[in-house]
């Protein structure tokens, strides 16, 4: 199952609070997880703490299930930071903004765990 | 033991101005009032992974190397660069900036600040339009009604709601939270939204809509409004364009909802005609919720020296600006430039994958006081000094008004102001050699 998904990107305090320690595991903990209702997670078949698999045209990862039943049906969130930048849009629209907010993404469940920071900016290099 | 007052927190754009730190033998041991993000920033520091030394890139690996040996190598990669981008600079002071600015010309690089993933929109949506504001001073003793737009406080500045708009009790506002309407606009129920008095939520991507709407309303022309727009039923938006109308003062705080979203800048013009709109009938201001502590003061400091706030191309001898062509991100993405030094801002971690591949190709100077992802992309690295707390200097608050940031403690670090007038220096006797 797929779900055909609304991505955006946003700080939350915990992203911001160890904005200074992006080598620590809690922005790891802060930062590589994707946000769904949990209706979404139902339709997924997974519960929070698996992976999911969140693809664009620009790019794919893995990141931690997480429910918010603040977000409307079909609408994805992870924190700023290098796992959301994974996939956002690199188009600037003529004005110099990336498009870190409203990128159509498929989610899926998948085998993968997300990947610590070094080793997801490693893939820069390849 | 020294316990010191009134120190201003470095993190987020609300500049708090009201800290109490302890310090003993040189260690930050203990911070009042501060919020989760300033907490971690002041005591946090001594538990994070600093730069302890500077470093070339050497086979692949990051070796130590002393202070001088990466001035030379940083100072020939600039020189040898036919066009640098020069990004970030937003956390440090406007010292430090200025004298940025001042390298990008020497060197005939573009010089960027955090704006252009942040505000940068705003940027030309105040050029086009205006940008009618206030101090948060003014917003604190006048407004009754506040719209947090696509912007969420209650995680990116913690402290805003209570020091400047909701909570805060003001001259004319008294009873605080009781005397002020809160209205958050945003496309999910935000912890912000949680605790406002009406949430108004709106299909992602359509703000413009939305503002269009409300200014028909507010300029007499309901029957052009759609049953529907951007996912809020008519009568909603009349309700509120009611409110907005009948208030005394209303504060528009909008974010990256508004920024990042279809539309981009178009959707700050939007939210700035609407407060032309509404001073026909009240008074109204807007004030864009800054994220770096002194992306403000960049913008301040480049108008002054440049002309313009950000996205400054010297490659030509002058400045020259066109973010949408000078943006760092647009030079990246198109492989416009052939290095790159970064300081006080962390491109690795909130830069799309495209612009990080092309860094990972050329070579890149990093100026930080801590190891992050765009120290996983550098070829030369300098520790910095923590500003605000191991250097002083100047900040522009998210309303533009300037604070002095105080030297909380010593540091064996020189200053990004320090390292840039090293790398200046270096750089003009190599031309001079040349």
């Amino acid at each position: 199952m797929k779900l055909e998904a609304n991505l955006i990107s946003g700080r939350t305090a915990y992203q911001g609070a160890y904005l200074e320690a992006k080598t620590h595991k809690e922005y790891f903990d802060a930062c590589s997880y994707c946000e769904l209702n949990s209706g979404d997670l139902v339709k997924l078949g997974v519960s929070e703490g698996d992976y999911l698999l969140v693809t664009t045209e620009f790019g794919d990862v893995s990141l931690f299930a997480k429910a918010n039943d603040g977000n409307p049906d079909g609408l994805a969130f992870i924190p700023m930071g290098p796992w959301a930048n994974a996939v956002l849009s690199p188009d600037t629209h003529g004005c110099g903004m990336p498009g870190f907010k409203g990128v159509p993404a498929q989610i899926e469940q998948t085998g993968e765990a997300p990947l610590e920071m070094k080793a997801l900016m490693r893939r820069y290099y390849e | 033991m020294a316990v010191i007052t009134d120190a201003i927190c470095s993190l987020c754009g609300s500049l708090c101005d009201d800290i109490t730190v302890t310090v003993e033998d040189n260690v930050i041991t203990d911070v009042e009032r501060a919020c989760i993000l300033g907490r971690n920033k002041f005591v946090g520091m001594f538990l994070h992974d600093r730069i302890e030394s500077p470093m070339i890139r050497k086979n692949g690996e990051l070796v130590d190397v002393s202070y001088e040996e990466a001035i030379d190598e940083a100072a020939k990669i600039l020189v040898n660069s036919k066009r640098t981008l020069s990004y970030g600079w937003c956390s440090t002071s406007c010292e430090a900036i200025s004298k940025a600015i001042q390298l990008a010309e020497e060197t005939g690089s573009l010089i960027d600040s955090t704006a252009n993933v942040c505000h940068g929109p705003s940027a030309l949506a105040v050029q086009e339009k205006g940008g009618p504001s206030a101090t948060l001073g003014v917003v604190k003793n006048r407004a009754d009604v506040m719209i947090f737009w696509g912007c969420n406080p209650a995680h990116a500045h913690p402290r805003h709601m209570r020091r400047y708009s909701s909570f805060s009790k003001g001259f004319f506002t008294q009873k605080g939270r009781k005397d002020r309407k809160m209205i958050v606009i945003d496309v999910r129920k935000t912890d912000t939204a949680k605790i406002a008095d009406q949430y108004v939520e709106i299909d992602q991507g359509s703000d413009y809509l939305l503002v269009t709407a409300l200014r028909s309303a507010i300029n007499g022309h309901e029957d052009v409004i759609p049953d529907t727009v951007a996912g809020v039923s008519k009568e909603d938006i009349l309700k509120l364009a009611n409110t907005l109308k009948e208030a005394k003062f209303t504060c528009v705080f909008y974010g990256m909802g508004v920024t990042q979203s279809r539309s981009k800048y178009k959707n700050g013009d939007g939210v700035s005609s609407l407060i032309s709109d509404l001073n026909q009938h009240s008074k109204a201001v807007m004030i864009g919720m800054r994220g770096h502590y002194n992306v403000t003061g960049y913008g301040q400091v480049s108008t002054w020296e440049t002309g313009y706030p950000m996205a400054v191309d010297f490659t030509r001898g002058a400045p020259y600006y066109n973010p949408g062509e000078t943006g760092a991100n647009d030079v990246l993405t198109r492989g416009d430039v052939d290095a790159a030094i970064i300081s006080a801002a962390d491109a690795g971690a909130h830069f799309p994958q495209d612009s990080l591949k092309y860094l990972a190709k050329i070579p890149v100077i990093q100026i930080d006081p801590y190891a992050n992802p765009t120290t996983e992309l550098s070829d030369v690295v300098f520790p910095a000094a923590v500003v605000g707390v191991e250097a002083e200097g100047t900040a522009y608050r998210m309303d533009g008004i300037s604070l002095r940031m105080k030297k909380l403690i010593d540091t064996k670090f020189k200053t990004d102001e320090e390292i840039v007038v090293d790398l200046i220096n270096k750089v003009r006797e190599l031309k001079r050699g040349a």
